[in-house]
């Protein structure tokens, strides 16, 4: 049993097809292994009863010619699943239950996949540290009291845990990269309009991106063969022509032009994240690629910008969870105080805290001040990359400024927090695709990652480099099991 | 325009001029909503035309309906307005509990039609009244607070319905220019198919800014916003109401303050709704769920090729072709369905008797059973039908009122109602010259009187031939041929 969840997806799909290995007992051992690791408070909702009826029904009469033939998984708990409590992390969902499917998670049923639950996130996707969910702090196997990141913390613990062999998390500034990045795990934000947002409960609508989280590069190509397709549902959404990521992947890089922006070498970073960066810079080159320095000029005003579109977008998104027609209501004299009891009870301090900034950089006589400006300043961070990519293929950075912190460590300090999407924002502003991949360890053996930024829908070049790259990083987790019990 | 005509509030030795615009809701002819393919039938069953996104489900995402744009292009085109080749939805925050989504999907800065006008006719002349804008929005649901005494229920079947906001300059001088501008508005889209206009249910409503000035005066006063007006009349006594009221503050030396005023239909009167410092901050943004609107030129041509014949041009065609007056064309055009029929009625007809039995009889008969055009008994075929029969003779004008009275209540052709009746004319002149003897013969006093001068007596014939007859005679021969046998 412990060899089923040591296999990569890729793998385990191979053994499937070859039926080494039955849907059930892969689900099973999932199942079994998430049994003994509540500890990490990975979970929302399990759906493991119906998940080991449908490896059943699989191992019956499955099609094996499908993509993820059998293949459990757990999702990050933002996708809207059909029949299944769909709670983003907060009280005011807590009792919601879809009666649709994502369209993200619905390709992944579709390609022979079984959902396993819903893994914990910050609520409605803000935070970097899964401290902000309504259903408690995740725990990341990596060390103990230690935060997995954010948002999609559930999705990068259960996966290093190995207690789903991939999953899906999505990305509004930085919440698979980062997460991944603190887990030694692989994570790749798509393009802006490669995978369609319907049934994904929003935070902010132009930069959120589902996207996959998995154990390695190649399984990374394999889910995005999966999810990234054009949707006529999502307006945003884009009909490109999407490669085949999975069997195209190639660890040919020579000649490859990678920049390396001179503005991300910030203050106040930890040596062994610069040093990270530095073996970075020399493996690519031992791969033959070319590197060139460049600059991304408007860089320092990502984080500023990023911290007033989000919210201005948030707090109109989440106008509607409002306790008129479903999720948590607190009764009222009249219909003012029952808005007022259910949201100041329904939605936590973070979510309250980014609505007030949103309502407050969208009202008259501050909307040109912050919000236009910021969109601006969107605009001219665009332009950096625009201009840079007229001469390199991608771009190379670290994930984070810091490794893994522990839990506790930045929740009363919201701006800290929020530095550690530094090199992660500017991705999302501009709609292009980044990775977070391993890359090595700081002092207390917490992994650290390398983002590789590609250019906008051109995903397979971004996974060969990656892929190139993790074949001589060989990074290994090595975790001790210290949760499971 | 002449003075004597002008609408006026006087006070004392004050006299205001009141300046209107309107903004006008029109519900967009459509089967589908504006980001939704729920369907839009009027009269439903609440809460049974809704969809995950006209509820705002969680994850749920708007995606045009691209009929609804057409119809909006459609529009501004019919109202000569520029058509904005990109525009953007914008979202308008509020909350309330017939608003799922806690905002509005609408356009703010970058309307999709901009700026436009309609011609009225007014009695001394024509009159150009301009177009701000036309943008397209999402209606809200509806609270409902008399069902139930302890809660407010809430429908969601408008709930995403497509409305389009035109949006008029304040060129508007009167009530009665109000009821010119909304017909005409009403006529053009009916025309055009792009919204049903009617007023009962709701497809077209309208939120009136009134101010007024001294005349002379070129600066605009403070104006006033009465919301949601749902019937011409309404808005024409919400206006005389509020301009009077604002005539006796600016009077006694006060001023208007700028606000948001509610029409009490019963009461008729306005009242403050809010006020300018309690306005709504709308905290309009872009909708980051929608891209910017972008039509091609293809994509607009194409729409004007659809565009029919409107009212302003087949006056002209029904004034210069058919040689009616200015005023019959326009009562022809006003609504389409009218015109339709009159240019049915006059394929196999003569013009001026059409003219005369639609404006006359069937307006009268509609009017009086409170029926549209659509819903008239009698069908332009058979009005057709009785015209010919007019004027080939078969029966008399006369007469034919008494077919038109059958036909209103029992839909037959007048063929078979003057066989059935026995109402044809008597145009035999030797039957007739008999019946002239006869009369003669029975009264030759005042046959005798007649030849002595009293001319007027030739009246008196013709009635007694005519009650012989049952009034089938026709007309024109008892005239001749009592004129030979007495003279």
């Amino acid at each position: 049993m412990s060899d089923i969840i040591n296999l990569t997806l890729s793998a385990l799909i191979d053994k499937i097809k070859k039926k080494e290995l039955s849907s059930q007992e892969i689900t099973n051992a999932y199942i079994a292994r998430a049994e003994k690791s509540k500890d990490l408070n990975t979970y929302i909702t399990t759906d493991f009863e119906n998940a080991i009826e449908k490896a059943k029904k699989f191992d019956e009469k499955g099609n094996f010619d499908c993509k993820l033939p059998g293949v459990p998984l757990a999702v990050k708990d933002l996708f809207c699943t059909n029949n299944l409590k769909t709670t983003a992390g907060s009280k005011i969902l807590s009792n919601f239950i879809p009666s649709y499917e994502s369209t993200v998670t619905q390709y992944l049923w579709d390609e022979g996949a079984i959902l396993l639950g819903k893994l914990n996130c910050d609520e409605f996707a803000m935070g970097s540290s899964n401290e902000t969910s309504f259903f408690g702090n995740v725990e990341s196997p990596v060390g103990k009291k230690v935060v997995p990141g954010g948002s999609s913390g559930g999705s990068a613990s259960a996966l290093a845990a190995k207690l789903t062999p991939a999953t899906i998390g999505t990305d509004t500034g930085g919440s698979i990269r980062q997460p991944a990045s603190f887990t030694g795990t692989v994570g790749l934000k798509p393009t802006y309009g490669s995978c369609s947002r319907y049934g994904i409960v929003a935070f902010a609508s132009s930069l959120d991106q589902a996207g996959p989280m998995t154990q390695d590069v190649s399984d990374a190509a394999l889910m995005l063969d999966v999810i990234s397709k054009y949707d006529t549902k999502d307006s945003t959404s884009v009909n490109f022509k999407r490669g085949d990521y999975f069997k195209s992947l190639s660890s040919n890089i020579k000649g490859k032009k990678i920049g390396i922006p001179k503005e991300y070498r910030v203050d106040g970073m930890p040596k062994e994240i610069e040093s990270l960066w530095q073996d970075g810079i020399t493996l690519l080159k031992k791969l033959g690629a070319k590197i060139i320095d460049i600059s991304l000029p408007h860089t320092k005003y990502a984080l500023p910008a990023y911290y007033i579109v989000a919210p201005a977008e948030a707090s109109s998104n989440l106008a509607r969870y409002d306790g008129v027609k479903y999720g948590y209501r607190s009764e009222g004299e009249n219909l003012i105080s029952m808005y007022e009891n259910t949201r100041s009870e329904g939605f936590g301090d973070e979510v309250k805290r980014r609505i007030m900034i949103g309502t407050y950089v969208l009202s008259s006589g501050y909307y040109d001040a912050y919000y236009l400006k910021a969109q601006k300043i969107r605009r001219l961070i665009k332009n950096d990359f625009d201009e840079v990519y007229k001469s390199v293929d991608a771009i190379l950075t670290p994930s984070t400024p810091s490794s893994a912190f522990k839990i506790g460590d930045k929740t009363d300090d919201p701006v800290s927090m929020y530095l550690n999407d530094i090199f992660t924002v500017p991705v999302n502003l501009s709609g292009l695709p980044a990775i977070s991949i391993p890359a090595g360890k700081d002092k207390n053996n917490y992994p650290l990652g390398l983002q590789i930024i590609g250019k906008a829908f051109e995903e397979q070049n971004l996974l060969d480099i990656s892929y190139s790259m993790e074949k001589e990083l060989n990074f290994k987790n090595n975790l001790q099991d210290w949760w499971i019990k | 325009m002449s003075k004597n005509k002008e609408y006026l509030i006087k006070r004392g030795s004050s006299e205001y001029e009141v300046i209107i615009g309107l903004e006008v809701h029109a519900q967009v002819l459509s089967k589908s909503k504006l980001f939704s393919d729920s369907p839009t039938n009027f009269g439903a069953e609440p809460n049974t035309q809704v969809s995950l996104v006209d509820a705002a489900f969680p994850g749920m995402l708007p995606v045009i309906n691209e009929f609804c744009i057409k119809q909006a292009v459609k529009t501004g085109i019919g109202l000569n307005a520029v058509i904005n080749k990109k525009s953007i939805f914008d979202r308008k925050n509020y909350f309330y509990a017939d608003l799922p989504q806690g905002y509005q999907i609408s356009q703010y800065k970058d309307p999709i039609v901009g700026e436009g006008s309609i011609l009225l006719d007014l009695p001394d002349g024509e009159k150009n009244v301009g177009i701000e804008r036309l943008h397209l929005e999402q209606d809200a649901g509806k609270s409902i607070h008399d069902i139930d005494p302890q809660n407010t229920l809430v429908d969601l079947n408008r709930s995403g319905v497509a409305l389009m906001e035109i949006v008029s300059k304040p060129d508007l001088r009167s009530p009665e220019e109000v009821n010119l501008y909304i017909k005409k508005l009403r006529s053009i889209m009916r025309y055009l198919g792009t919204c049903d206009g009617n007023m009962q249910e709701g497809s077209l409503r309208a939120d009136v800014n009134v101010s007024i000035r001294k005349t002379g005066d070129k600066k605009l006063g403070t104006r006033c916003e009465i919301k949601n007006v749902n019937s011409i009349k309404f808005m024409q006594m919400a206006i005389e109401y509020e301009a009077n009221r604002q005539a006796d503050i600016l009077e006694e030396g006060g001023s208007i303050d700028q606000e948001t005023r509610l029409f009490d239909t019963k009461k008729n009167e306005t009242r403050s709704m809010r006020s300018k410092e309690d306005a709504h901050d709308y905290r309009y943004f872009p909708d980051p769920d929608l891209l910017p609107l972008e039509l091609t030129e293809d994509f607009i041509s194409k729409i004007k090729k659809e565009i029919p014949e409107l009212p302003d041009e087949k006056k002209k065609r029904f004034v210069d072709k058919f040689k009616l007056t200015p005023y019959e064309a326009n009562i022809l055009v006003s609504d389409i369905e009218t015109s339709k029929y009159f240019e049915n009625v006059i394929k196999n007809s003569d013009v001026k008797l059409a003219t005369n039995w639609i404006t006359g009889e069937l307006f009268a008969l509609l009017n009086d059973r409170n029926l549209e055009m659509s819903e008239s008994p009698i069908s332009s075929k058979n009005l057709s039908t009785l015209i010919n029969l007019i004027k080939d003779g078969t029966i008399s004008g006369k007469i034919a009122k008494t077919v038109f009275e059958i036909m209103a209540n029992e839909s037959k052709d007048p063929k078979s109602i003057i066989d059935e009746k026995g109402l044809k004319q008597q145009s035999d002149p030797k039957e007739i010259e008999k019946i002239v003897d006869a009369v003669i013969k029975e009264n030759p006093k005042n046959v005798e009187l007649f030849k002595s001068g009293k001319d007027k007596l030739f009246g008196f014939f013709v009635g007694q031939v005519m009650k012989k007859t049952d009034g089938k005679a026709n007309p024109k021969l008892v005239n001749d041929i009592l004129k030979k046998k007495l003279n």
